[in-house]
């Protein structure tokens, strides 16, 4: 389930939600079967509670999503890619801390 | 407090290693009437001749020596040790963890990960470069991903042929690099590959893996399963957070999951008996506080 700071993403949606967004968004590629993406869902819905209004949170499940997850090469999760102005983002592959995603997000920002 | 669940033991808590910090936990878990397992081969500290900087022995004590006298210590208030090769460790809906071992399955309300540090990392060139671009450690995690594709696990042992078993779902397309390694496991009908391993190459995704003899073989993902696991690796699959290769812990020895506790030199910068000591002390006292509460 997504909190109220969080997007849910499909390929539908992506171009629109993601690529078009007036602001940066960070997005987590998740899958319902991974544990450490499981565990790290609290972490990722705090600090998008925490940028409210800064920055976008979605979340792509990547097994109900092949499209969006092949075209951004993803082979790992959990993946947290960051996006800003439609360029190729950058990303980090693994679970972060809370300090370390809020870093990733102020150097977005 | 054990209670059986079928056949089997439900253990309050199973530590996994038999070092300074694992068997001081159990005494005590073990103590303060805690069903307490510990499961472990061969500790580092046995390879120490003469351990001068731990408190009380004035003439120095050797390793081994310190760990035949704190097993012999365990075992007295009921502490079960077993020497066995934790390939899994899972952690179940239910709240409670299951323990695979190269013999056997034991189930327990909490785990404390005391393995010691990770020395015998391999070293592959440009391994890290392509991890989580086609160097993986978890097939439950990343498995999916190799759908159909051409792979290569990692290892010669059970916790290789334990990882085989989960990626076999994902494709049939998997053969077996053991890296100079002999394979001490049967793995059935699969290629296994012995050769030294020189190099992994690709652009932005690992593309072949490259012998010491100058061949290579191309692969989609390699996935590593080599020697035996880690708490590190244990800890990674469950979504645990690990800064470098050491597992994040809070004053109280807890991980970020419920009921799984590390201490020692894998959660710790200073590697000494004592600190190990005094984090067993810490998870051994937070683990009975848990355990407790659960029945609650």
């Amino acid at each position: 389930m997504a909190g109220k700071n969080i997007v849910v993403l499909t390929d539908d949606n992506f171009e629109k939600e993601v690529l078009q967004s007036d602001i940066p968004v960070i997005v987590d590629f998740w899958a319902t079967w991974c544990m450490p993406c499981k565990m790290f869902a609290p972490t990722f819905e705090q600090v998008a509670n925490e940028y409210e209004g800064k920055a976008k949170f979605g979340k792509l499940d990547t097994d109900a999503n092949p499209k969006t997850s092949m075209e951004y090469g993803i082979r790992s999760i959990p993946t947290v890619a960051y996006f800003k102005n439609g360029e190729k983002p950058k990303a980090t592959i693994g679970m972060l801390s809370k300090p370390d995603l809020k870093k990733a997000v102020d150097n977005l920002l | 407090m054990g209670y059986m669940r079928g056949e089997k033991i439900m253990y309050d808590v199973i530590i996994i290693g038999k070092g300074p910090a694992g068997i001081s936990a159990s005494l005590y878990t073990a103590r303060a009437g805690l069903k307490t397992l510990v499961i472990g081969g061969y500790s580092d500290l046995s390879k120490g001749h003469s351990i001068d900087n731990y408190y009380g022995f004035d003439s120095g004590i050797s390793g081994e020596e310190l760990i035949i006298r704190g097993e012999k210590q365990v075992k007295r208030f009921g502490t079960d040790i077993i020497g066995d090769m934790v390939i899994a460790l899972e952690y179940e809906d239910n709240g409670f963890y299951k323990v695979k071992t190269k013999n056997s399955v034991y189930d327990a309300k909490a785990v404390l990960l005391a393995t010691g540090s990770n020395k015998k990392k391999i070293k592959i060139n440009n391994i890290q470069k392509f991890e989580g671009k086609g160097v993986h450690y978890c097939t439950t995690c990343d498995g999916y991903f190799y759908r159909g594709k051409k792979v290569a696990l990692l290892g010669y042992n059970e916790y290789a042929l334990n990882e085989l078993e989960d990626m076999k779902q994902f494709t049939p397309y998997v053969s077996i690099l053991t890296n100079g390694m002999e394979p001490v496991v049967d793995f059935g009908e699969i290629e296994i590959i012995t050769k030294k391993i020189k190099s992994l190459e690709g652009d932005e995704y690992l593309d072949k893996v490259v012998y010491e003899d100058g061949q290579y073989d191309e692969f989609d993902g390699i996935f590593v399963a080599y020697g035996t696991a880690s708490s590190a690796d244990f800890a990674r699959k469950l979504g645990v957070i690990i800064n470098g290769n050491i597992i994040g812990v809070d004053e109280d020895q807890k991980t970020n999951i419920q009921g799984l506790f590390a201490a020692g030199d894998c959660s710790s910068s200073i590697k000494q008996v004592a600190t190990a000591v005094g984090q067993g002390c810490v998870a051994g006292m937070k683990i009975i506080e848990y355990v407790r509460n659960l029945g609650r």
